[in-house]
Protein backbone atom coordinates (compact mmCIF):
# COMPACT_ATOMS: atom_id res chain seq x y z
CA UNK A 1 0.00 0.00 0.00
CA UNK A 2 1.39 3.35 -1.01
CA UNK A 3 1.29 6.35 1.31
CA UNK A 4 -0.91 9.06 -0.25
CA UNK A 5 1.19 11.74 -1.89
CA UNK A 6 0.85 15.39 -0.99
CA UNK A 7 -1.50 16.07 -3.93
CA UNK A 8 -3.96 13.51 -2.61
CA UNK A 9 -3.71 14.82 0.91
CA UNK A 10 -4.46 18.34 -0.28
CA UNK A 11 -7.46 17.18 -2.28
CA UNK A 12 -8.72 15.35 0.79
CA UNK A 13 -8.37 18.44 2.97
CA UNK A 14 -10.05 20.63 0.33
CA UNK A 15 -13.05 18.32 0.27
CA UNK A 16 -13.24 18.33 4.05
CA UNK A 17 -12.99 22.10 4.20
CA UNK A 18 -15.78 22.48 1.67
CA UNK A 19 -18.12 20.93 4.22
CA UNK A 20 -16.77 23.26 6.90
CA UNK A 21 -17.64 26.24 4.73
CA UNK A 22 -21.03 24.84 3.81
CA UNK A 23 -21.97 24.28 7.42
CA UNK A 24 -20.78 27.73 8.41
CA UNK A 25 -23.00 29.25 5.74
CA UNK A 26 -26.03 27.25 6.88
CA UNK A 27 -25.35 28.13 10.51
CA UNK A 28 -25.11 31.83 9.80
CA UNK A 29 -28.38 31.69 7.81
CA UNK A 30 -30.22 29.98 10.67
CA UNK A 31 -28.90 32.48 13.16
CA UNK A 32 -29.76 35.42 10.91
CA UNK A 33 -33.28 34.11 10.38
CA UNK A 34 -33.89 33.82 14.11
CA UNK A 35 -32.51 37.25 14.85
CA UNK A 36 -34.38 38.77 11.91
CA UNK A 37 -37.74 37.55 13.22
CA UNK A 38 -37.07 39.01 16.64
CA UNK A 39 -35.89 42.32 15.24
CA UNK A 40 -38.91 42.53 12.95
CA UNK A 41 -41.29 41.84 15.82
CA UNK A 42 -39.70 44.32 18.19
CA UNK A 43 -39.13 46.87 15.44
CA UNK A 44 -42.73 46.60 14.24
CA UNK A 45 -44.03 47.07 17.77
CA UNK A 46 -41.76 50.02 18.28
CA UNK A 47 -42.76 51.71 15.01
CA UNK A 48 -46.45 51.21 15.60
CA UNK A 49 -46.34 52.21 19.23
CA UNK A 50 -43.80 54.99 18.97
CA UNK A 51 -46.38 57.77 18.93
CA UNK A 52 -47.60 56.69 22.40
CA UNK A 53 -44.20 56.16 24.02
CA UNK A 54 -43.91 59.23 26.18
CA UNK A 55 -43.92 59.96 29.88
CA UNK A 56 -47.71 60.34 30.02
CA UNK A 57 -48.08 56.78 28.82
CA UNK A 58 -46.32 55.58 31.97
CA UNK A 59 -48.11 57.91 34.38
CA UNK A 60 -51.72 57.54 33.29
CA UNK A 61 -54.35 55.00 34.09
CA UNK A 62 -56.39 53.15 31.53
CA UNK A 63 -59.02 55.24 29.78
CA UNK A 64 -61.90 54.77 27.36
CA UNK A 65 -60.14 57.16 25.02
CA UNK A 66 -57.09 55.51 23.47
CA UNK A 67 -55.14 58.75 23.29
CA UNK A 68 -55.33 59.26 27.04
CA UNK A 69 -54.88 55.68 28.19
CA UNK A 70 -51.66 54.76 29.96
CA UNK A 71 -50.04 51.77 31.63
CA UNK A 72 -49.50 53.11 35.15
CA UNK A 73 -51.66 50.51 36.88
CA UNK A 74 -50.21 47.76 34.70
CA UNK A 75 -46.52 48.32 35.22
CA UNK A 76 -46.93 49.00 38.93
CA UNK A 77 -49.07 45.87 39.18
CA UNK A 78 -46.48 43.81 37.30
CA UNK A 79 -43.65 45.00 39.53
CA UNK A 80 -45.60 44.34 42.74
CA UNK A 81 -46.68 40.88 41.59
CA UNK A 82 -43.05 40.10 40.71
CA UNK A 83 -42.03 41.24 44.20
CA UNK A 84 -44.45 38.80 45.82
CA UNK A 85 -43.41 36.06 43.39
CA UNK A 86 -39.73 36.52 44.16
CA UNK A 87 -40.28 36.60 47.92
CA UNK A 88 -42.30 33.38 47.76
CA UNK A 89 -40.38 31.41 45.13
CA UNK A 90 -36.79 32.16 46.09
CA UNK A 91 -36.71 30.85 49.67
CA UNK A 92 -38.87 27.84 48.81
CA UNK A 93 -37.01 26.94 45.64
CA UNK A 94 -33.52 27.51 46.99
CA UNK A 95 -34.21 25.57 50.19
CA UNK A 96 -35.76 22.70 48.22
CA UNK A 97 -32.82 22.65 45.81
CA UNK A 98 -30.26 22.63 48.63
CA UNK A 99 -32.11 19.86 50.42
CA UNK A 100 -32.29 17.69 47.32
CA UNK A 101 -28.61 18.16 46.47
CA UNK A 102 -26.96 18.23 49.87
CA UNK A 103 -29.18 16.34 52.26
CA UNK A 104 -31.56 13.93 50.55
CA UNK A 105 -30.36 10.37 50.14
CA UNK A 106 -30.47 9.04 46.60
CA UNK A 107 -33.25 6.49 46.45
CA UNK A 108 -36.46 5.87 44.56
CA UNK A 109 -38.34 8.58 46.47
CA UNK A 110 -35.90 11.29 45.45
CA UNK A 111 -35.88 9.89 41.90
CA UNK A 112 -39.66 10.32 41.73
CA UNK A 113 -39.45 13.81 43.19
CA UNK A 114 -36.77 14.71 40.68
CA UNK A 115 -38.83 13.50 37.72
CA UNK A 116 -41.88 15.35 38.99
CA UNK A 117 -40.05 18.64 39.42
CA UNK A 118 -39.07 18.43 35.78
CA UNK A 119 -42.67 17.61 34.93
CA UNK A 120 -43.93 20.56 36.96
CA UNK A 121 -41.89 22.89 34.78
CA UNK A 122 -43.86 21.62 31.81
CA UNK A 123 -47.35 22.02 33.33
CA UNK A 124 -49.33 24.55 31.25
CA UNK A 125 -49.63 27.82 33.09
CA UNK A 126 -53.44 27.84 32.82
CA UNK A 127 -53.47 24.77 35.06
CA UNK A 128 -51.64 26.72 37.73
CA UNK A 129 -54.26 29.41 37.25
CA UNK A 130 -57.07 26.93 37.94
CA UNK A 131 -55.25 25.56 40.97
CA UNK A 132 -54.67 29.04 42.32
CA UNK A 133 -58.28 30.04 41.76
CA UNK A 134 -59.38 27.16 43.95
CA UNK A 135 -56.69 27.44 46.60
CA UNK A 136 -55.47 31.01 46.94
CA UNK A 137 -58.52 32.93 45.78
CA UNK A 138 -61.26 30.89 47.45
CA UNK A 139 -59.90 28.37 49.97
CA UNK A 140 -57.37 30.78 51.52
CA UNK A 141 -59.59 33.76 50.87
CA UNK A 142 -56.86 35.92 49.36
CA UNK A 143 -59.32 37.07 46.69
CA UNK A 144 -58.38 38.52 43.35
CA UNK A 145 -55.36 40.22 44.79
CA UNK A 146 -51.69 40.88 44.13
CA UNK A 147 -50.96 38.22 46.75
CA UNK A 148 -52.92 35.56 44.86
CA UNK A 149 -51.25 36.47 41.58
CA UNK A 150 -47.76 36.57 43.09
CA UNK A 151 -48.18 33.19 44.74
CA UNK A 152 -49.59 31.68 41.54
CA UNK A 153 -46.62 32.84 39.53
CA UNK A 154 -44.33 31.68 42.33
CA UNK A 155 -45.73 28.16 41.89
CA UNK A 156 -45.14 28.52 38.18
CA UNK A 157 -41.47 29.41 38.48
CA UNK A 158 -40.71 27.24 41.50
CA UNK A 159 -39.46 24.34 39.34
CA UNK A 160 -37.22 26.75 37.43
CA UNK A 161 -35.71 28.04 40.67
CA UNK A 162 -35.24 24.53 42.06
CA UNK A 163 -33.59 23.26 38.90
CA UNK A 164 -31.34 26.34 38.66
CA UNK A 165 -30.34 25.93 42.31
CA UNK A 166 -29.51 22.27 41.85
CA UNK A 167 -27.49 22.90 38.72
CA UNK A 168 -25.58 25.71 40.37
CA UNK A 169 -24.81 23.45 43.34
CA UNK A 170 -23.73 20.60 41.08
CA UNK A 171 -21.23 22.88 39.37
CA UNK A 172 -19.35 23.22 42.68
CA UNK A 173 -16.49 20.71 42.65
CA UNK A 174 -16.71 17.84 45.14
CA UNK A 175 -13.26 18.76 46.45
CA UNK A 176 -14.59 22.04 47.83
CA UNK A 177 -17.28 20.20 49.78
CA UNK A 178 -14.73 17.62 50.95
CA UNK A 179 -12.32 20.39 51.94
CA UNK A 180 -15.00 21.90 54.13
CA UNK A 181 -16.14 18.63 55.67
CA UNK A 182 -12.52 17.57 56.29
CA UNK A 183 -11.96 20.35 58.84
CA UNK A 184 -14.97 19.11 60.78
CA UNK A 185 -17.79 21.22 59.37
CA UNK A 186 -21.37 20.03 59.52
CA UNK A 187 -23.44 19.88 56.36
CA UNK A 188 -25.23 23.05 57.35
CA UNK A 189 -21.94 24.89 57.90
CA UNK A 190 -20.75 23.66 54.52
CA UNK A 191 -23.96 24.91 52.90
CA UNK A 192 -23.91 28.24 54.66
CA UNK A 193 -20.24 29.10 54.15
CA UNK A 194 -19.65 27.48 50.77
CA UNK A 195 -22.48 25.89 48.84
CA UNK A 196 -24.95 28.78 48.98
CA UNK A 197 -22.45 31.61 48.33
CA UNK A 198 -20.77 29.78 45.46
CA UNK A 199 -24.07 28.73 43.93
CA UNK A 200 -25.57 32.22 44.29
CA UNK A 201 -24.67 33.52 40.80
CA UNK A 202 -26.37 30.52 39.20
CA UNK A 203 -29.34 30.72 41.57
CA UNK A 204 -29.87 34.43 40.89
CA UNK A 205 -29.66 33.86 37.18
CA UNK A 206 -32.30 31.15 37.43
CA UNK A 207 -34.52 33.33 39.60
CA UNK A 208 -34.38 36.25 37.19
CA UNK A 209 -34.96 34.03 34.15
CA UNK A 210 -37.95 32.62 36.03
CA UNK A 211 -39.26 36.08 36.88
CA UNK A 212 -38.79 37.16 33.26
CA UNK A 213 -41.02 34.28 32.28
CA UNK A 214 -43.56 35.09 34.98
CA UNK A 215 -43.86 38.76 34.05
CA UNK A 216 -45.16 37.79 30.62
CA UNK A 217 -47.68 35.24 31.88
CA UNK A 218 -51.29 36.09 31.10
CA UNK A 219 -53.42 32.99 31.34
CA UNK A 220 -53.10 32.18 35.06
CA UNK A 221 -53.54 35.82 36.02
CA UNK A 222 -56.73 36.08 34.00
CA UNK A 223 -57.93 32.83 35.54
CA UNK A 224 -57.62 34.12 39.07
CA UNK A 225 -59.53 37.20 37.96
CA UNK A 226 -57.24 40.16 37.61
CA UNK A 227 -59.12 43.28 36.52
CA UNK A 228 -58.71 44.46 32.98
CA UNK A 229 -59.69 48.04 33.66
CA UNK A 230 -58.34 49.66 36.74
CA UNK A 231 -57.91 53.30 37.64
CA UNK A 232 -56.18 53.28 41.00
CA UNK A 233 -52.89 52.05 42.51
CA UNK A 234 -52.56 49.65 45.43
CA UNK A 235 -52.34 51.60 48.70
CA UNK A 236 -48.83 52.71 49.64
CA UNK A 237 -47.80 51.69 53.15
CA UNK A 238 -49.01 54.35 55.64
CA UNK A 239 -50.73 56.39 52.91
CA UNK A 240 -53.95 58.12 53.91
CA UNK A 241 -57.05 56.18 52.96
CA UNK A 242 -60.45 57.68 52.26
CA UNK A 243 -61.61 57.23 55.83
CA UNK A 244 -61.03 59.95 58.37
CA UNK A 245 -57.53 59.74 59.91
CA UNK A 246 -57.00 56.15 58.74
CA UNK A 247 -53.78 55.04 57.03
CA UNK A 248 -52.97 51.95 55.04
CA UNK A 249 -51.00 49.17 56.73
CA UNK A 250 -47.54 48.10 55.63
CA UNK A 251 -48.86 45.18 53.63
CA UNK A 252 -52.32 46.37 52.59
CA UNK A 253 -51.12 46.55 48.99
CA UNK A 254 -50.83 42.78 48.70
CA UNK A 255 -54.60 42.42 49.06
CA UNK A 256 -55.37 45.09 46.47
CA UNK A 257 -57.00 44.40 43.10
CA UNK A 258 -54.58 44.93 40.27
CA UNK A 259 -53.78 44.49 36.63
CA UNK A 260 -50.53 43.53 34.92
CA UNK A 261 -48.85 44.40 31.62
CA UNK A 262 -49.88 41.37 29.56
CA UNK A 263 -53.50 41.74 30.62
CA UNK A 264 -53.47 45.41 29.71
CA UNK A 265 -52.06 44.51 26.30
CA UNK A 266 -54.60 41.72 25.82
CA UNK A 267 -57.39 44.06 26.78
CA UNK A 268 -56.34 46.72 24.30
CA UNK A 269 -55.92 44.29 21.38
CA UNK A 270 -59.46 43.01 21.92
CA UNK A 271 -61.08 46.44 21.56
CA UNK A 272 -62.77 47.46 18.30
CA UNK A 273 -61.16 50.91 18.13
CA UNK A 274 -57.89 50.50 16.15
CA UNK A 275 -56.33 53.37 18.10
CA UNK A 276 -55.99 50.95 21.03
CA UNK A 277 -53.77 48.74 18.91
CA UNK A 278 -51.19 51.52 19.00
CA UNK A 279 -51.38 51.43 22.77
CA UNK A 280 -51.00 47.66 22.74
CA UNK A 281 -47.91 47.88 20.55
CA UNK A 282 -46.36 50.52 22.79
CA UNK A 283 -47.13 48.49 25.93
CA UNK A 284 -45.77 45.36 24.24
CA UNK A 285 -42.56 47.21 23.57
CA UNK A 286 -42.34 48.29 27.20
CA UNK A 287 -42.93 44.71 28.37
CA UNK A 288 -40.17 43.50 26.04
CA UNK A 289 -37.94 46.16 27.54
CA UNK A 290 -38.74 44.94 31.06
CA UNK A 291 -37.91 41.35 30.15
CA UNK A 292 -34.67 42.34 28.41
CA UNK A 293 -33.70 44.52 31.35
CA UNK A 294 -34.22 41.58 33.71
CA UNK A 295 -32.15 39.28 31.53
CA UNK A 296 -29.48 41.95 31.30
CA UNK A 297 -29.48 42.23 35.08
CA UNK A 298 -29.08 38.46 35.33
CA UNK A 299 -26.06 38.50 33.02
CA UNK A 300 -24.48 41.42 34.83
CA UNK A 301 -25.00 39.89 38.28
CA UNK A 302 -23.60 36.58 37.16
CA UNK A 303 -20.54 38.25 35.71
CA UNK A 304 -19.98 40.37 38.84
CA UNK A 305 -20.38 37.51 41.28
CA UNK A 306 -18.47 34.88 39.31
CA UNK A 307 -15.40 37.08 39.09
CA UNK A 308 -14.42 36.14 42.62
CA UNK A 309 -15.38 32.49 42.46
CA UNK A 310 -12.96 30.11 40.85
CA UNK A 311 -11.38 26.84 41.75
CA UNK B 1 0.79 -12.65 56.54
CA UNK B 2 4.26 -11.36 56.49
CA UNK B 3 3.91 -8.00 58.15
CA UNK B 4 7.08 -7.00 59.88
CA UNK B 5 5.14 -6.00 62.95
CA UNK B 6 7.09 -3.50 65.01
CA UNK B 7 7.80 -4.34 68.57
CA UNK B 8 7.05 -0.88 69.99
CA UNK B 9 4.54 -0.72 72.78
CA UNK B 10 1.19 1.00 72.26
CA UNK B 11 2.29 4.19 74.01
CA UNK B 12 4.18 5.09 70.87
CA UNK B 13 1.21 4.47 68.59
CA UNK B 14 -1.14 7.17 67.36
CA UNK B 15 -3.49 4.81 65.59
CA UNK B 16 -3.82 1.22 64.56
CA UNK B 17 -5.87 -0.43 61.85
CA UNK B 18 -7.24 -3.79 62.97
CA UNK B 19 -8.72 -6.20 60.43
CA UNK B 20 -9.88 -3.23 58.39
CA UNK B 21 -11.92 -3.99 55.28
CA UNK B 22 -13.79 -1.51 53.15
CA UNK B 23 -16.53 -1.91 50.56
CA UNK B 24 -17.78 0.40 47.81
CA UNK B 25 -21.20 -1.22 47.52
CA UNK B 26 -20.37 -4.83 46.64
CA UNK B 27 -16.77 -4.12 45.66
CA UNK B 28 -14.22 -4.82 48.34
CA UNK B 29 -11.50 -2.18 48.14
CA UNK B 30 -9.57 -2.96 51.32
CA UNK B 31 -8.89 -6.46 52.60
CA UNK B 32 -8.21 -7.13 56.23
CA UNK B 33 -5.60 -4.45 56.84
CA UNK B 34 -3.61 -4.45 60.05
CA UNK B 35 -1.18 -1.62 60.50
CA UNK B 36 0.18 0.64 63.23
CA UNK B 37 0.61 4.40 62.83
CA UNK B 38 3.49 5.57 65.01
CA UNK B 39 3.08 8.76 67.00
CA UNK B 40 4.93 11.84 65.65
CA UNK B 41 6.30 9.86 62.73
CA UNK B 42 5.69 9.98 59.02
CA UNK B 43 4.14 6.86 57.56
CA UNK B 44 4.04 6.55 53.78
CA UNK B 45 1.55 4.46 51.83
CA UNK B 46 2.86 3.32 48.46
CA UNK B 47 1.54 1.03 45.77
CA UNK B 48 0.32 1.04 42.19
CA UNK B 49 -2.76 3.02 41.13
CA UNK B 50 -5.98 1.46 42.38
CA UNK B 51 -4.29 -0.48 45.17
CA UNK B 52 -6.53 1.16 47.78
CA UNK B 53 -4.03 3.49 49.44
CA UNK B 54 -6.25 6.56 49.06
CA UNK B 55 -9.29 4.53 50.12
CA UNK B 56 -7.38 3.47 53.21
CA UNK B 57 -6.27 7.04 53.96
CA UNK B 58 -9.81 8.38 53.59
CA UNK B 59 -11.08 5.80 56.08
CA UNK B 60 -9.18 7.58 58.85
CA UNK B 61 -11.31 10.74 58.67
CA UNK B 62 -14.46 8.92 57.53
CA UNK B 63 -14.58 10.75 54.19
CA UNK B 64 -16.35 7.70 52.79
CA UNK B 65 -19.32 8.56 54.99
CA UNK B 66 -20.08 11.47 52.67
CA UNK B 67 -21.19 9.09 49.95
CA UNK B 68 -23.89 6.43 50.14
CA UNK B 69 -23.26 2.71 49.80
CA UNK B 70 -19.86 2.61 51.54
CA UNK B 71 -19.18 0.20 54.38
CA UNK B 72 -16.33 -0.40 56.79
CA UNK B 73 -15.48 -3.57 58.67
CA UNK B 74 -12.93 -3.86 61.45
CA UNK B 75 -11.51 -1.00 63.44
CA UNK B 76 -9.14 1.89 63.41
CA UNK B 77 -8.11 2.51 67.00
CA UNK B 78 -7.06 6.04 67.80
CA UNK B 79 -4.80 6.70 70.78
CA UNK B 80 -4.33 7.76 73.54
CA UNK B 81 -8.08 7.44 74.15
CA UNK B 82 -8.44 4.15 72.26
CA UNK B 83 -11.45 5.37 70.26
CA UNK B 84 -12.57 3.23 67.34
CA UNK B 85 -12.75 5.83 64.56
CA UNK B 86 -15.01 3.61 62.48
CA UNK B 87 -17.55 2.88 65.18
CA UNK B 88 -21.09 3.90 64.20
CA UNK B 89 -21.32 5.55 67.62
CA UNK B 90 -18.49 7.92 66.79
CA UNK B 91 -19.61 10.99 64.88
CA UNK B 92 -17.51 11.47 61.73
CA UNK B 93 -17.45 15.20 62.47
CA UNK B 94 -15.73 14.50 65.79
CA UNK B 95 -13.20 12.36 63.91
CA UNK B 96 -12.54 15.12 61.36
CA UNK B 97 -12.08 17.66 64.13
CA UNK B 98 -9.16 15.60 65.41
CA UNK B 99 -7.72 14.48 62.06
CA UNK B 100 -6.78 16.98 59.35
CA UNK B 101 -6.50 16.27 55.66
CA UNK B 102 -4.63 17.69 52.69
CA UNK B 103 -5.91 16.67 49.28
CA UNK B 104 -4.33 15.59 46.03
CA UNK B 105 -5.22 18.77 44.19
CA UNK B 106 -4.96 21.99 46.20
CA UNK B 107 -8.54 22.91 47.11
CA UNK B 108 -8.55 26.36 48.67
CA UNK B 109 -12.01 27.89 49.05
CA UNK B 110 -12.76 30.83 46.76
CA UNK B 111 -12.40 33.16 49.73
CA UNK B 112 -9.57 35.23 51.15
CA UNK B 113 -6.33 33.65 52.35
CA UNK B 114 -7.30 34.64 55.88
CA UNK B 115 -10.77 33.10 55.69
CA UNK B 116 -9.36 29.85 54.31
CA UNK B 117 -7.17 29.37 57.36
CA UNK B 118 -9.73 30.72 59.83
CA UNK B 119 -12.45 28.42 58.52
CA UNK B 120 -11.71 25.48 60.80
CA UNK B 121 -11.77 27.82 63.79
CA UNK B 122 -15.02 29.45 62.71
CA UNK B 123 -16.59 26.02 62.34
CA UNK B 124 -15.60 25.42 65.96
CA UNK B 125 -17.40 28.60 66.98
CA UNK B 126 -14.35 30.84 67.50
CA UNK B 127 -15.47 34.47 67.24
CA UNK B 128 -12.71 36.35 69.03
CA UNK B 129 -10.88 38.41 66.44
CA UNK B 130 -7.56 38.38 68.30
CA UNK B 131 -7.59 34.61 68.77
CA UNK B 132 -8.42 34.16 65.09
CA UNK B 133 -5.64 36.52 64.00
CA UNK B 134 -3.08 34.76 66.19
CA UNK B 135 -4.04 31.27 65.13
CA UNK B 136 -4.17 32.18 61.44
CA UNK B 137 -0.69 33.69 61.65
CA UNK B 138 0.69 30.71 63.55
CA UNK B 139 -0.79 28.23 61.09
CA UNK B 140 0.58 30.17 58.12
CA UNK B 141 4.01 30.26 59.78
CA UNK B 142 3.87 26.54 60.50
CA UNK B 143 2.98 25.92 56.86
CA UNK B 144 5.98 28.03 55.79
CA UNK B 145 3.87 30.44 53.75
CA UNK B 146 3.52 33.38 56.15
CA UNK B 147 6.27 35.48 54.59
CA UNK B 148 4.74 35.12 51.15
CA UNK B 149 1.20 36.11 52.12
CA UNK B 150 1.43 38.27 55.27
CA UNK B 151 0.89 41.48 53.28
CA UNK B 152 -2.11 40.21 51.34
CA UNK B 153 -4.18 38.12 53.71
CA UNK B 154 -7.38 39.49 52.16
CA UNK B 155 -6.43 38.42 48.62
CA UNK B 156 -8.36 35.55 47.09
CA UNK B 157 -6.70 32.22 47.79
CA UNK B 158 -7.23 30.75 44.29
CA UNK B 159 -4.96 33.50 42.92
CA UNK B 160 -1.96 31.93 44.66
CA UNK B 161 0.36 29.58 42.77
CA UNK B 162 -0.31 25.84 43.01
CA UNK B 163 2.47 25.27 45.54
CA UNK B 164 1.32 28.18 47.67
CA UNK B 165 -2.27 26.93 47.49
CA UNK B 166 -1.18 23.54 48.77
CA UNK B 167 0.77 25.07 51.66
CA UNK B 168 -2.30 27.21 52.40
CA UNK B 169 -4.37 24.02 52.56
CA UNK B 170 -1.81 22.62 54.99
CA UNK B 171 -2.16 25.80 57.07
CA UNK B 172 -5.93 25.36 56.98
CA UNK B 173 -5.53 21.85 58.38
CA UNK B 174 -2.94 22.95 60.97
CA UNK B 175 -4.99 25.85 62.30
CA UNK B 176 -7.15 23.51 64.35
CA UNK B 177 -4.24 21.55 65.86
CA UNK B 178 -4.98 18.11 64.43
CA UNK B 179 -3.49 15.05 66.12
CA UNK B 180 -3.06 13.23 62.83
CA UNK B 181 -2.58 14.79 59.42
CA UNK B 182 -3.55 12.88 56.27
CA UNK B 183 -1.84 13.74 53.00
CA UNK B 184 -3.37 12.29 49.83
CA UNK B 185 -0.64 12.56 47.17
CA UNK B 186 -0.15 16.21 48.12
CA UNK B 187 2.47 16.95 45.48
CA UNK B 188 1.08 15.15 42.45
CA UNK B 189 -0.19 18.43 40.96
CA UNK B 190 2.95 20.43 41.80
CA UNK B 191 6.26 21.16 40.10
CA UNK B 192 9.55 19.85 41.60
CA UNK B 193 10.37 23.06 43.49
CA UNK B 194 6.93 23.28 45.11
CA UNK B 195 7.17 19.56 45.82
CA UNK B 196 10.49 20.10 47.60
CA UNK B 197 8.91 22.81 49.76
CA UNK B 198 6.05 20.50 50.78
CA UNK B 199 8.43 17.64 51.58
CA UNK B 200 10.54 19.90 53.76
CA UNK B 201 7.38 21.00 55.51
CA UNK B 202 6.30 17.42 56.17
CA UNK B 203 9.69 16.83 57.72
CA UNK B 204 9.26 19.88 59.99
CA UNK B 205 5.70 19.04 60.95
CA UNK B 206 6.36 15.56 62.28
CA UNK B 207 7.85 17.13 65.39
CA UNK B 208 4.33 18.01 66.51
CA UNK B 209 1.87 15.93 64.51
CA UNK B 210 1.60 12.38 63.27
CA UNK B 211 1.54 12.16 59.49
CA UNK B 212 0.12 9.58 57.12
CA UNK B 213 0.98 10.28 53.51
CA UNK B 214 -0.09 8.57 50.29
CA UNK B 215 2.39 8.95 47.49
CA UNK B 216 2.92 7.40 44.08
CA UNK B 217 6.48 8.65 44.12
CA UNK B 218 8.81 6.15 45.79
CA UNK B 219 11.66 8.61 46.08
CA UNK B 220 9.30 10.84 48.01
CA UNK B 221 8.36 8.01 50.33
CA UNK B 222 12.03 7.27 50.89
CA UNK B 223 12.83 10.95 51.51
CA UNK B 224 10.06 11.91 53.91
CA UNK B 225 8.86 8.84 55.77
CA UNK B 226 9.97 6.88 58.80
CA UNK B 227 7.69 3.95 58.05
CA UNK B 228 6.41 2.68 54.74
CA UNK B 229 3.54 0.40 53.85
CA UNK B 230 3.28 -1.25 50.48
CA UNK B 231 -0.26 -1.96 49.34
CA UNK B 232 -1.39 -4.03 46.41
CA UNK B 233 -4.95 -4.86 45.28
CA UNK B 234 -6.44 -3.72 48.55
CA UNK B 235 -4.06 -5.68 50.70
CA UNK B 236 -1.27 -4.55 52.97
CA UNK B 237 1.65 -6.50 51.54
CA UNK B 238 4.40 -5.19 53.71
CA UNK B 239 4.93 -2.66 56.47
CA UNK B 240 8.15 -1.64 58.12
CA UNK B 241 10.76 0.99 58.70
CA UNK B 242 11.33 2.89 55.49
CA UNK B 243 15.05 2.07 55.43
CA UNK B 244 14.36 -1.63 55.71
CA UNK B 245 11.54 -1.68 53.17
CA UNK B 246 13.61 0.09 50.58
CA UNK B 247 16.88 -1.73 51.23
CA UNK B 248 15.76 -5.27 51.78
CA UNK B 249 12.01 -5.83 51.36
CA UNK B 250 10.75 -9.15 52.62
CA UNK B 251 8.12 -9.65 50.00
CA UNK B 252 8.91 -10.31 46.36
CA UNK B 253 6.00 -8.07 45.27
CA UNK B 254 7.31 -5.14 47.28
CA UNK B 255 10.74 -5.62 45.80
CA UNK B 256 9.33 -5.75 42.26
CA UNK B 257 7.42 -2.52 42.81
CA UNK B 258 10.27 -0.65 44.46
CA UNK B 259 12.79 -1.67 41.84
CA UNK B 260 10.40 -0.59 39.10
CA UNK B 261 9.64 -4.03 37.71
CA UNK B 262 5.96 -3.47 38.36
CA UNK B 263 3.53 -0.60 38.80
Amino acid sequence: MNAPNSEQIRALIARGKLKDTAFQAIGICCLALGLLVIFLLVGDMLLRGLSRLNLDFFTQFASRRAGQAGILAAWVGSLLVMLVTAFAAVPLGVAAGIYLEEYARRNWVTDIIEINITNLAAVPSIVYGLLALGIFVYAFGFGQSILSAGLTLALLILPIVIVATREAIRAIPAMIREGSMAVGATRWQTCRYHIVPYAMPGILTGVIIGLARAIGETAPIITIGALTFIAFLPPLPFAATGAEGATAGLFDWVMSPFTVMPIQIFNWTSRPDPAFEVNAAAAGFVLMGMVLAMNGLAIWLRYRMRKNIKW
Amino acid sequence: MNHAMPTNDQAALKAEARSLSFFYGEVQALKNINMPIHDKKVTALIGPSGCGKSTYLRSFNRMHDLYPGNRYEGEIRFFPDNTNLLSPDVDPIEVRMRIGMVFQKPNPFPKSIYENVAYGLRVRGERNRRVLDDKVEQALRDAAIWNEVKDRLQDLAPNLSGGQQQRLCIARALATDPELLLFDEPTSALDPIATGAIEELVHELKKRVTILIVTHNMQQAARVSDYTAYMYLGEMIEFGKTDEIFIKPNDKRTEDYITGRMG
